[in-house]
């Protein structure tokens, strides 16, 4: 696509056919219809949010009902600040552990990873009512940091960058050790910069995560100063009343819209970055 | 002298100080969980409801938390209960009453009630309302938004159908025959405008109700331990609905709540029966007239009551929950109740709002909006029991299976009770 | 290999286990606090009636278990996960792959295209449900206005017992196909483009420099994506609680789900302790597989 592309000279290798083109729009297109229906209804009036009437009349109501029913922009700081916080934590306090894991031998290292390998399975969510508690002895209720705690800690990332640091050729270390180094600047200097694909990889999927994740925080904040996004939302969601699509549309566009924009300029970085040395 | 008099002085000072910082101290703060199940702008009326309280009453601090829907309320309500730190107040379900007894989460509202005021202002309120209050001689709930399921109809169609536009069918047999004039198809045979609707989903058990009412026939005891769901009159109630679907008047299968409303307006139904809580919604946006209209009776009128109580949680202090009840009585005083009828569409709870000048104003502007107050004298106890989820649920599955046809009514009713016996046994 | 300077070995390794000890400190006081003792609390708590109010639970041993076990509901909702599981995993992993071949190729508009595919992941499901909920709506929802334009009968998708949990099925996978998609995009990416070279000029068909070459060597990304695909099947419940709510009678409840409405809908502390048992011991198993799997493959290479 651009010259940054690897080259690919001499026959063209493999011509994609019409079929695979088709196949890939058709796909395309109806994986994006839900995003197109909700800039449809959002920018229409209320009626038309099931009448496709090429002729109806825009409107920007929906945005300020939309605006004026919670405070989204705090709501949006909340859940920057708060996915920020939980992948600054499990990066951190998963590279340790995984250094630990990969290059140290000590009593109790099986089942230490085991122990950490159980909570993959563990859904927070399940344990609701007993991690309420804890964070009521602590005194943190309702504020971003009861919700990211119990997620500090992730077995994934730790599970995937002991993969990567037991894959990193052990000359390096030696190499590393002759210069002086201590084990916590080897880790620094030679480990994390050689994991940069899987930080970013495990990044995605933390991001992702927690930007979506609901009942958690529901139920551990009360008040707006910690409130994060999803929560924010269900205000819109709520069945008892009736479904207002142009609202929940407009809502969800305007929450969405910086993840949506940054996306789509900065797809290539982004998938680029997988690039250098994708999942191994 | 001079030293005792400094002495005294200076203790003086020193009381008076410590009077004043523990006036300013005082603060009682009330924690108030509510939910949100009408469209948003409410948090605004509520937030404006706390600062005119505070107002009047500056030692305490009401703060209202918004706690999603009443399902997602009560979650949040019981666990931070079971966490030692419950919120003073919180408006739940009337219907959760048992399990909040049962949980011993919440304490009678008639320990608080100590002046003559106290209890003419607990006698205030429509007595319909109290029966999902009280159990056992105490009440434990303080009406705050209620509801009644009412009728919507959609008069232009009547009109288009030859009907009464400003008389909504008054019996079964009515609606069987409006219904059979309002169906349209289109020329493949399609359905494309259907008599009736009556939710399925969400709420089953309450739409039963507008049919088992009528019938004459109660589905629980007053104590929340004795079901009646096999009685042959509440399978009749279920056939009934049944049957509208049967002869294509009313959409086969199980009909989406959050839907509802909006078929209404697309007018892809003539008549819809949900709560009148959607009133303020299909108001705002429903391009046709319409008219509201009480439950169709058939041996007798009736309809149950829904929507929400004030509860006083046991585990806050006992200041807390003096100044909860503070709260409580200020926010359903006639005045506040009217307001909060007219911004959300339920039914004020007194008598005395509709006499408030604000109420009858509306009313007189609106009169749809006095249908479901009308209703009252004739409405019931919304289903509710001890282990009320689960039996609810049980109740729900039979109406979505009766309606699916995996089931006859008889059979679905029938497995449903003997579940409930079940499980009622360890309340008997 | 030892760290640190030069001292006797036994000292080294004290030092060594000292050193990995305070490394892990933080993680394991995590887990312990917010994984591991509420997860114990819960087992415990499986052998226990459920409180009520002032009431303590007693003691009841394995009648959790057998409540369960004979319960029909949890019966449907294992059925229905395993269904629903059954289908997520391959067709999302599958359409992730597809769409990562696509993306790959110098088709046209591939920007377009790929930014189609990834949009799901940013739309938070709360929302997103709720359009899913229009799309499949009686009468004048998205679906019925196409299959009413091409003649065909009306369906009540959602309320219909043998066709709800399959919508309930495609909004999972249209979730997570294009999230699965950037993994095996990246993965592509990394492939020597002498690999293609070489194996065009051996004149080896598209399919044949698929299945032996490129799906190879996309193993361990599959791996991820797999686990990653089981844990969804079993964790993305949040568009039931808006679209069906597990009817209409149970036909759509998913084991998370029941286990949600057992533990804060009825409150049954005990019942509930036990489903939670289940699941993540089913779950543990599967996820203890495939990562000793996993981790046989890696070293392989």
């Amino acid at each position: 696509m651009s010259a940054r592309d690897l080259p690919r000279r001499g026959p063209a290798l493999y011509t994609v056919s019409w079929l695979d083109t088709a196949a890939a729009w058709m796909l395309a297109l109806l994986w994006i219809l839900p995003l197109v229906y909700a800039v449809w209804t959002a920018f229409h009036p209320a009626e038309f949010s099931a009448r496709f009437d090429l002729a109806a009349p825009w409107t920007l109501e929906n945005f300020r009902h939309a605006w004026q029913a919670a405070p989204f922009a705090r709501y949006f700081l909340n859940t920057t600040l708060l996915v920020a916080m939980i992948l600054a934590a499990q990066l951190v306090l998963s590279t340790l552990a995984a250094y630990a894991f990969a290059r140290y031998e000590f009593r109790g290292k099986n089942v230490a990873f085991a122990l950490v390998l159980v909570q993959l399975m563990i859904m927070p969510d399940i344990l609701l009512v007993e991690n309420y508690q804890t964070m009521a002895r602590l005194g943190v209720v309702d504020s971003l940091l009861a919700i990211g705690l119990p997620y500090f800690a992730s077995a994934f990332a730790i599970f995937l960058l002991r993969q990567t640091f037991l894959g990193i050729p052990r000359e390096l270390d030696e190499a590393a050790r002759v210069e002086g180094a201590s084990a916590l600047q080897t880790l620094w200097r030679v480990y994390v910069p050689l994991a940069r694909p899987v930080y970013t990889a495990f990044a995605l999927v933390s991001v992702s995560f927690h930007w979506n994740n609901f009942l958690w925080p529901l139920v551990i904040t009360n008040s707006v100063e910690s409130r994060p996004l999803t929560v924010g939302l269900q205000v819109f969601s709520s069945v008892e009343q009736g479904v207002e699509w142009s609202t929940i549309t407009a809502a969800t566009l305007m929450t969405s819209a910086p993840l949506l924009l940054s996306f789509l300029l900065f797809q290539r970085q982004f998938v680029q970055s997988f690039m250098r040395a994708g999942i191994k | 002298m001079h030293r005792k008099t400094f002495i005294q002085t200076l203790a003086l000072a020193a009381a008076m100080g410590t009077l004043g910082a523990a006036h300013a101290q005082a603060q009682v703060e009330v924690p108030f969980y509510y939910p949100v199940a009408v469209g948003g702008a409410i948090a605004k009326t509520i937030d404006g409801f706390a600062a005119d309280f505070m107002q009047q009453h500056p030692n305490i601090k009401v703060t209202p938390i918004y706690a999603g829907t009443y399902q997602e309320t009560i979650v949040k309500a019981l666990t931070a209960h079971k966490s030692g730190k419950p919120p003073a107040t919180s408006v739940l379900l009337s219907t959760d009453m048992f399990t909040l007894i049962d949980e011993d989460a919440i304490a009678p509202i008639d320990q608080f009630v100590k002046t003559a005021d106290d209890q003419a202002w607990l006698k205030s309120f429509y007595p319909a309302f109290m029966a999902n209050s009280q159990t056992g001689g105490k009440t434990w709930g303080v009406p705050f938004q209620r509801s009644t399921v009412v009728m919507y109809y959609n008069k232009d169609l009547f009109k288009q159908a030859g009907l009464d536009p400003n008389r909504a069918p008054q019996t079964w047999k009515e609606l069987s025959e409006a219904a059979q004039k309002l169906t349209r198809k289109d020329a493949s045979g399609k359905v494309t405008q259907y008599g009736i609707q009556i939710p399925s989903t969400g709420f089953g058990y309450w739409m039963l109700q507008t049919l088992t009412t009528p019938n004459g026939v109660l589905l629980a005891n007053e104590a929340g331990t004795k079901v009646t769901l096999d009685h042959p009159k509440v399978i009749e109630a279920l056939d009934f609905w049944v049957n509208l679907a049967c002869t294509g008047v009313h959409p086969s299968g199980v009909v989406e709540w959050g839907t509802t409303p909006k078929d209404f307006i697309e007018q892809k139904a003539a008549i819809i029966v949900t709560t009148t809580g959607n009133l303020t919604n299909l108001r705002a946006n429903a391009k046709f007239d319409f008219g509201v209209g009480q439950i169709a009776g058939n041996v007798r009128k009736g309809s149950p009551t829904g929507g929400g109580n004030f509860y006083i949680f046991k585990k806050s202090s006992p200041a807390q929950q003096q100044a909860a009840f503070e709260f409580i009585k200020w926010v359903t005083q006639p005045e506040r109740a009217a307001q909060w009828s007219m911004d959300t569409g339920y039914v004020a709870v007194s008598p005395a709002a509709y006499e408030t000048p604000t109420l009858k104003k509306y009313g007189q502007d609106f009169p749809q909006a006095l249908v479901a107050r009308d209703q009252l004298p004739v409405s019931v106890a919304e289903f509710s029991t001890h282990d009320n989820q689960r039996i609810t649920k049980l109740l729900n599955d039979a109406v979505q299976a009766a309606l699916n046809g995996t089931k006859t009514s008889a059979q679905a009713l029938k497995d449903a009770q003997r579940e409930a016996d079940r499980l009622l046994r360890s309340y008997q | 290999m030892a760290a640190g300077p030069n001292i006797a070995p036994r000292a080294a390794v004290s030092q060594q286990a000292l050193h990995a000890w305070l490394l892990l400190l933080p993680v394991l006081a995590l887990l312990v606090a917010f994984t591991h003792w509420p997860a114990l609390a819960t087992l415990v708590d499986s052998f226990f009636s459920t409180p009520r109010g002032s009431r303590p639970g007693q003691w009841v041993g394995l009648e959790n278990y057998q409540v369960m076990a004979d319960d029909p509901v949890f019966w449907q909702a294992v059925r229905n996960n395993l269904w629903f599981a059954g289908a997520t995993i391959p067709l999302s992993m599958g359409l992730a792959l597809a769409m990562a071949l696509w993306v790959n190729e110098r088709l046209a508009g591939r920007a377009f295209l790929r930014m189609a595919y990834f949009t799901p992941t940013v739309l938070p499901m709360i929302a997103v449900a709720n359009i899913w909920l229009f799309f499949y709506t009686p009468q004048y929802g998205l679906l019925e206005q196409i299959t009413g334009a091409l003649g065909l009968p009306s369906h009540n998708w959602l309320g219909d017992p043998s066709t709800a949990l399959a919508c309930i099925t495609l909004v999972a996978i249209w979730k997570e196909a294009g999230f699965f998609m950037i993994f095996y995009l990246a993965a592509l990416q990394t492939l020597n483009p002498s690999l293609k070279e070489a194996a065009a000029i051996e004149g080896a068909s598209r399919w044949y420099y698929f299945r032996r070459v490129q799906w190879p060597l996309l193993m361990p990304t599959t791996l991820f994506v797999l686990v990653n695909a089981v844990v969804n099947a079993f964790r993305l419940v949040d568009h039931v609680f808006i679209m069906t709510r597990g009817g209409p009678d149970n036909a759509t409840s998913l084991l998370l789900y029941h286990l949600y409405e057992v533990g804060f809908k009825f409150w049954d502390a005990g019942y509930a302790a036990a489903i939670t048992v289940v699941l993540v011991g089913v779950l543990a198993s599967v996820a203890l597989l495939q990562f000793f799997v996993f981790d046989k493959r890696v070293h392989y290479q």
